[in-house]
């Protein structure tokens, strides 16, 4: 019994598309996947829609708890990173590999794929490390999952000024604020790593083409999902 | 049995352009939520159509909706009218 073995080109242009979507099976796999993230997301927004319109006391004044500044520069990282992703989808569909590239007549340089994905790494990265300094100083002044902890700079103000705080439903707000954005941080970061194993395993190597880059159109779609899903919530968590 | 993808023949959108538009309505969205003077109502209001009208942005220009198949399209829109039965459905617990 012999076993031939032979070289398939698994980056050979065209790819296939699937007859009823149209589409390459890749691209319509993570459409689904982001169909049934949807949902997931929709279970943990509708949960707080709910809880929050059905407790009876007043929930914590936008602002008063949490820092809305820094996710606000937070947000603005999210949708740079959104932007260095399409434009590296964007630089790859042309063709350009590289990372800088001189273009004559103009001081800035072009862009290529391993330097807008770089980009996307690196503000997805500073995204989660904002995330998780935001966590340590929250919960340093006494925001938990399971409210205010007694004794902390937040149990006191609660104390004094009970409708700011949103004192009676402290509990409620905690949890469904760790859940909701902790869920979110932790899509960011499977983001992030997926990103880094295409950088150094297809990415630098450069094995995408022109006429193949199935890899960063499926992560790119991953990615703006993301992006898509904080542009929600940081609306209805924190500004409302 | 497969067929070939056809070749892309939309205009590229504006990426920076759209990118602008996100960052000037983020600073809307601050704005309206913490200086702006306007009944808590119409503040709720007015966010939620920022917010919405962002991530439609995202979802039409960098995901490329626009330039896609409906029959794609419906895949991700679907689960849209579930989510907001499912909410309204439950919201109506608390109204009864």
């Amino acid at each position: 019994m012999s076993h031939a073995t032979h070289t398939v080109d698994v980056m050979r242009p065209p790819f296939p598309a699937e007859p009823g979507s149209g589409v390459y099976s890749n691209k319509l796999g993570m459409w689904v996947f982001l169909a049934s993230d949807v949902m997931f997301f929709t279970a943990l927004i509708g949960s707080y829609i709910i809880l929050r319109f059905g407790v009876s006391g007043p929930w914590a004044r936008p602002g008063a708890v949490l820092n809305v500044p820094l996710t606000g520069i937070n947000t603005f990282l999210l949708i740079c990173s959104s932007v260095s992703m399409v434009k590296a989808y964007a630089a790859i569909a042309d063709g350009k590999k590289y990372f800088l590239r001189k273009v004559p007549g103009q001081t800035l340089q072009d862009g290529g794929l391993k330097f807008w994905l770089l980009v996307t790494i690196i503000c997805g990265a500073a995204f989660v490390g904002v995330q998780v300094f935001e966590y340590i100083k929250l919960v340093g002044h006494g925001f938990t999952p399971a409210g205010y902890r007694e004794g902390s700079l937040l149990a006191e103000h609660a104390v004094a000024d009970p409708v700011k705080y949103g004192a009676g439903v402290a509990g409620l707000y905690g949890s469904t604020f760790f859940t909701m954005t902790g869920f979110h941080g932790f899509h960011v970061t499977c983001g992030v790593i997926s990103m880094l194993y295409l950088y150094f395993t297809k990415v630098l190597p450069e094995k995408y083409s022109a006429q193949d880059y199935r890899g960063i159109e499926v992560i790119g779609l991953y990615w703006h999902f993301v992006d898509l899903v904080w542009i929600i919530l940081f609306t209805i968590v924190y500004l409302i | 049995m497969t067929t070939t993808t056809p070749a892309t023949t939309h205009v590229r959108p504006n990426y920076i352009r759209i990118w602008l538009y996100l960052f000037v309505m983020t600073v809307a969205e601050v704005l309206l939520a913490f200086e702006l003077p306007v009944s808590q109502n119409l503040k709720l209001i007015l966010l939620l159509i920022l917010a919405i009208w962002k991530a439609m942005l995202v979802a039409l220009f960098f995901m490329h909706l626009k330039f896609e198949r409906w029959r794609l399209r419906l895949i991700f829109i679907v689960p849209i009218p579930l989510a907001i039965i499912l909410v309204t459905t439950v919201i109506m617990e608390h109204v009864r």
